[in-house]
């Protein structure tokens, strides 16, 4: 290589993020990161977006990385910049969402003594990262970038932080390149085991009331995985329901499509979990909010679990035919073993397994009541669903209801279109991880579907996407209510709605004018669909305020302590059924 | 908030533990790089794991590698769950469950010594008993005025704590523990076992 290998720590950081693929980072200065700034200052590689507040940034990686399926990147200041950052890093642990995220440092000679913003930033991240480090020279910093990188995409995706002192920022070194990197600990298994993947086959044409539970596993595994997993479910006619994390693997358009499962999910997608005699679980990991009670969890069934990594076999749920690979690579092999199978699953069985289902399906679980008068929030997503569909929209939400009824009501077709706070639940997510992915599809409809509360949690980022020309599109779905927060007082501390209202919520169309975006409310069902059509002509950011009926909650429900077979629906929830629907012993467990 | 109405203070889906815990040996070879061992630490208190004893010294120069040795308590699925957590843990090259692995290969138990500093000070019969006895657990004065010993022992848990015990009313003053260091038995070593 002709290029000059001599150059100062800032320098190399743009270097190695130039040749890691970084086109864009996300972040904020400060006074341990300058020198790193007036590297990025001269030059043109890579794209830096300004954002508000480091959290913003955080989150608005995960959705650059979510919706591209590239590693996110974040670039910060000591201190406050960092801590500021420790959400969006165990957000993007719990999601596994790929993230790098550079964190400047006071200078190496001052660490431990309490130094102007300085923080023990890799003490303090160490939990929330799927690994960290502290750069102490120069010499190191270009290996230790590459190896962050390699940690963050490849086994289970994680974010990964790299701490850089600023008077390592300052020092000479000697670059060295990516392809003199190789990683001696780290090296996560990609292919399953031949021999498991074959009992699991065994298993699945024997199956009379199989089941495929997919997760986010799917999506991070890349398009490949879900092209394979539309071909299994073609292939076996199982039928598939999938976690929030894992909407879009499979089309919700595809016949064999029982929507969402867990706590909110279908009636029919639990029923079929819980009498199911084999299940596939491919790259989704038991959560609490999936399994409901774990001592009532598909009691009779047969357990197959696909994930890569090996801490989340039989962490929560016994299985027994575990397969340690990323997805793609082991669908690849089920694909082709089971083709080439000999006996396939009984016919008779499966027809009756389906119809089965469709006694299920019949009972509408979804259905809700409709009003002439005020927008029920379901109907607000259909109506979304409906007029965005054929325009490949990209959807963020914001945590609570509005999250759920996103997931029940919007329909997604493919993977990498649907970015949540899965496992953190943050809120405050969707508003910057709209930004994210509109940064890296800049001609893309991109919604926040956002609640009223949530949106105000990272509402500044407004200001960053009028200064990037960032189209979002902001849907609250506004009931003046933290509705979940309201649905769980209602159900466990007899409807004493302590601190669940927001009585001064800001004039939503004034604030985004005063952001210089565009403001536009609607009231009535009547009015809705027009104001959607502006909202998605419109070439600049929106703020959508959408008046949904206060009071209503989210049905389906698993409540606290239940099992999948004791779901409460929409028409069984009258005030005292909601209110004895969790017992005492229930009560404790939220 | 309910909690106090049913005497149990849980979160989330409990399903009550009737499994009893046992104690496991654990050599985890990792990285000699800064924070690894509070990497291993926090996994244990993070997810609310058990050490009962922790050694650690870099045992390959050339290749700054650290062995660290954990003895750890929980149930079988529990223990399950810490190695895998090591394991994924990326300067950690390899974890062995030593109490597994002898078990597999059956024998009773790996080889596990700890060492020792116990200082005791009395006069008259006291003692002479203390002496005496050190004798008996093969104990070595490594210090010693006309009113104290230091003794050193090396040895099992089981014979360091029995050794204490019996310091205890002799006139024990303060005692100083290594943890447990620990060894598969037979002619492997780790990088080559399970």
């Amino acid at each position: 290589m002709s290029e000059k290998q001599e150059m100062s720590g800032a320098e190399m950081v743009i270097r190695a993020l130039a040749e890691n693929g970084v086109d864009t980072v996300f972040g904020y200065p400060g006074g341990a990161v300058l020198p790193i700034y007036d590297e990025i200052f001269q030059q043109e590689e890579i794209q830096h977006i300004l954002v508000r507040h480091e959290q913003g940034a955080g989150h608005a990686a995960e959705g650059y990385a979510r919706s591209t399926g590239k590693p996110g990147v974040v670039l910060v200041t000591s201190g406050p910049g960092a801590t500021n950052m420790v959400t969006a890093l165990q957000d993007a642990l719990m999601d596994s969402i790929p993230l790098v995220c550079l964190t400047g440092q006071v200078p190496t000679p001052l660490i431990g003594s309490d130094a102007f913003q300085e923080a023990d930033t890799v003490g303090i991240t160490r939990p929330c990262t799927k690994h960290n480090w502290l750069v102490r020279s120069v010499e190191e910093l270009p290996l230790v970038i590459h190896e962050a990188f390699y940690v963050a995409a490849n086994g289970r995706p994680g974010p990964v932080l790299i701490d850089i002192p600023k008077d390592v920022q300052f020092a000479m070194g000697t670059y060295i390149p990516k392809s003199q990197f190789k990683h001696t600990s780290y090296v996560p298994r990609v292919n399953g085991e031949l021999s498991q993947i074959q009992e699991a086959v065994e298993l699945m044409a024997n199956a009379k009331k199989p089941i495929i539970y997919t997760g986010g596993g799917v999506i991070n595994s890349g398009k490949e995985a879900s092209h394979l997993l539309r071909e299994l479910v073609s292939i076996t006619n199982f039928p598939i329901t999938s976690t929030l994390m894992g909407l879009g693997a499979y089309p919700a358009s595809g016949d064999n499509w029982l929507g969402m499962l867990g706590m909110h999910g279908t009636y029919e997608a639990n029923w079929a979990m819980h009498d199911c005699d084999v299940m596939v679980c491919i790259g989704a990991r038991f959560d609490d909010r999936i399994t409901g009670r774990i001592d009532g969890f598909s009691p009779n069934s047969k357990k197959i679990h696909i994930d890569i990594d090996p801490s989340s076999i039989n962490k929560n749920v016994r299985v027994d035919v575990p397969i340690i690979g990323d997805v793609a690579h082991v669908l690849e092999d089920m694909v082709r073993l089971w083709r080439a199978h000999a006996t396939k699953p009984d016919k008779a069985a499966l027809d009756a397994w389906w119809a089965q289902i469709g006694e299920w399906r019949d009972r509408r679980c979804l259905d809700y009541k409709n009003s002439k008068d005020v927008i029920m929030p379901q109907y607000a997503i259909e109506r979304l669903y409906e007029l965005t569909k054929d325009k490949n929209a990209y959807i963020t939400t914001e945590v609570g209801q509005h999250q759920m009824w996103a997931a029940q009501f919007y329909q997604f077709d493919e993977p990498n279109r649907w970015m949540t706070s899965g496992g953190l639940g943050t809120m405050g997510y969707g508003l910057p991880a709209a930004l994210g992915v509109q940064i890296a599809h800049p001609d893309a409809l991109v919604i926040d579907i956002a609640g009223d509360a949530s949106v105000l949690m990272n509402m500044q980022e407004m200001s960053c996407a009028a200064q990037f020309e960032a189209p979002i599109k902001i849907f609250i779905m506004n009931n003046q209510y933290m509705g979940m927060v309201r649905q769980w007082q209602q159900l466990l501390h007899g409807n004493r709605l302590s601190h669940s209202y927001t009585e001064a919520l800001p004039d939503f169309v004034k604030l985004a004018e005063a952001y210089g975006a565009v403001g536009i409310r609607a009231e009535k069902p009547a009015e809705l669909d027009d104001a959607i059509m502006e909202m998605i002509e419109v070439d600049k950011p929106v703020i959508f305020d959408c008046r949904v009926a206060n009071l209503a909650n989210c049905f389906p429900m698993i409540p606290s302590g239940k099992a999948h077979n004791e779901m409460l629906l929409p028409d069984d929830a009258s005030d005292e059924a909601v209110a004895t629907a969790i017992d005492e012993k229930g009560k404790q467990l939220v | 908030m309910n909690a106090h109405k049913t005497g149990t203070g849980s979160a989330y889906f409990i399903v009550k533990e009737t499994e009893r815990p046992r104690q496991h040996l654990l050599s985890v070879l990792v990285d000699n790089q800064p924070g690894v061992l509070a990497r291993v630490i926090g996994l244990f208190s993070g997810r609310g794991y058990n050490i009962e004893s922790l050694t650690v010294s870099e045992t390959s120069h050339e290749k700054h590698l650290s062995r660290i040795t954990i003895v750890s308590s929980g149930t079988e699925h529990v223990l399950e769950q810490i190695k895998k957590q090591l394991e994924r843990t990326v300067p950690v090259h390899r974890v062995v469950d030593l109490t597994l692995l002898s078990e597999e290969r059956g024998y009773d138990k790996p080889l596990e010594r700890e060492l020792a500093l116990v200082k005791v000070a009395g006069k008259g019969n006291d003692r002479v008993e203390a002496m005496r006895l050190a004798d008996a657990f093969r104990a070595q004065v490594i210090d010693a005025s006309t009113e104290h010993f230091t003794f050193e022992i090396t040895g099992r848990i089981s014979k360091i704590e029995q050794f204490i015990a019996i310091m205890e009313p002799l006139g024990l003053v303060e005692v100083c523990r290594t943890g447990v260091a620990a060894v598969g038995r037979g002619p492997d070593g780790m990088s080559n076992q399970q």
